[in-house]
Parts: structure tokens; C-alpha cells; sequence
């Protein structure tokens, strides 16, 4: 199975998903960044789904739970990059992410979580 | 292209159906969002086949009419089927441990959607989008 690596970047941590997520990929992923943001201290998740063509209510729930955890860890999650069509189908699905911080690229959601750290 | 099954018996099925599907929908010319709603779509639908109807297939097929062209995708399992059809279509229903958006959210990002279920038989869901 295929991990998904997390990069830290001063005191931001940064997950960009480049493979098509399998669901127990994903569940890994969780565990994973949970002990990481324990470990580092981090106070901000950066999660790029820029590679991803498809957001489903499985992968959808994924990101929402990461919010959750983090936030209960004291860090604070942007998900950024994500597909105009993707976005459609999204709210089409009835998946509107309320309470996910989102950004249109790394580069605005790494200093949006700046401000905060 | 003629029609493709493929098995639904792990995760990894789960992805080769998304691509599978993928490749009919460019190959029917559906818009790029349109493409993403029944990949979406398949997604889903295969996800159920596999965690309520404990396995299957899906039968992959470009289908077409005297004006348009499309896509037509039949997920068939021998599970225990849905007693309540229209219960298992409304959102916020869910069963094992999902968003309870899987099958109606499903139902609206194609432009057919058809289900045969009866309790002890399996279940048959066939969806079909057209190009515009």
C-alpha cells in the first residue's frame, strides 16, 4: 500500500496527495499526521489535493475527520488546490466541506496559516 | 468499446473502476465536469457494491442514441439487497458507517439512475451520462 509522505515546513506541516487514494490509504494518512503533528508541535496542516480529479463522500469525510483531529491537537488545517470540477460535483454530491478551511494554492494556504503561528 | 466488467472484491477494484470509467467518459466526449460527476458517481456506487453487497462487478459501456453519446455503467452485486429503496435514496441515510450520501447524492450527479434491490437477491444499480 502506498503512503502518503508529510513534509514539514517550519512550523507547518505539508501532505500533497499525488496518488489516486485508496480508502485504506487514506485512513493511514490520519494515524500518520496525527503522531507527526504530535511530534513536531506544528500548528498548521496544508493538505494540496491539487492531483486529485475526484473528491468522493469517502474522501470527503477523510478531510473533514484530518480537520478535526488537528483542531483537537491545536493545529489548524487548509485544504487547498482543489479542481473546479471537482468543486462542482462537490456541492452537487451535497459535500460542502463547512468547517474546512480552504485556499486556492500552497502557497495562499501556508500563509494564511502563518498568520496564525 | 464494447462493455467492460470488472470485479468489485477490494479497495484497489474501487480505484480500477473510477479509471475504467475515466476512459469511457473521455472517450464518449462528456465535459470535463461531467466526466468528474459520473467518476464521482462510480465511486460511490462501487464503494456500496463493495462494504453492502459484499462484492461484485461493474459493467462498463459507451452507449449512444441518435443524437448523443454516452456513458453506461451497471454495478451488480449478490448481497442482501435494500428493503427500503426509497429510504436508502434520501440523504442523511446511512447504514454502515457512511456519509449517507453515497446512493442519492450519486442519483444527482448522473443523468439516469435506475435500482433493482430486493432483500435476499442483490442489487442492481445502472446509471448512465449523456455528453451535452
Amino acid at each position: 500500500m502506498e503512503r502518503i509522505p508529510i513534509l514539514k515546513i517550519g512550523n507547518l506541516l505539508l501532505v500533497s496527495i499525488q496518488v489516486d487514494l485508496q480508502d485504506r490509504t487514506v485512513i493511514t494518512l490520519e494515524e500518520d499526521l496525527a503522531e507527526k503533528i504530535v511530534a513536531t508541535g506544528a500548528r498548521g496542516v496544508v493538505i494540496d489535493i491539487t492531483a486529485l480529479d475526484i473528491v468522493d463522500s469517502f474522501t470527503g469525510r477523510m478531510l473533514a475527520t484530518i480537520a478535526s483531529i488537528s483542531r483537537v491537537l491545536d493545529a489548524e488545517t487548509v485544504v487547498v488546490g482543489m479542481r473546479p470540477a471537482v468543486a462542482i460535483t462537490l456541492v452537487e454530491l451535497g459535500l460542502s466541506l463547512e468547517g474546512i478551511k480552504t485556499a486556492l494554492d500552497v502557497e495562499r494556504g501556508m500563509r494564511l496559516l502563518s498568520a496564525r503561528a | 468499446m464494447t462493455a467492460q466488467e470488472l470485479p468489485i472484491a477490494g479497495d484497489a477494484d474501487v480505484v480500477r473502476v473510477r479509471q475504467l470509467v475515466r476512459t469511457a467518459a473521455v472517450a464518449a466526449r462528456l465535459s470535463l465536469v461531467d466526466q468528474t460527476k459520473l467518476v464521482t458517481a462510480a465511486s460511490e456506487l462501487a464503494r456500496n457494491t463493495l462494504t453492502h453487497g459484499g462484492g461484485g462487478s461493474a459493467t462498463v459501456e459507451q452507449v449512444s442514441s441518435t443524437i448523443k453519446a454516452g456513458v453506461r455503467v451497471v454495478f451488480h452485486d449478490k448481497g442482501p439487497g435494500i428493503p427500503d429503496i426509497a429510504l436508502a435514496l434520501t440523504d442523511g441515510y446511512t447504514s454502515a458507517n457512511g456519509m449517507g450520501l453515497g446512493l442519492g447524492g450519486a442519483k444527482r450527479l448522473v443523468d439516469t439512475f435506475d435500482i433493482v434491490s430486493s432483500p435476499g437477491e442483490g442489487t442492481t444499480v445502472t446509471v448512465v451520462k449523456w455528453a451535452r
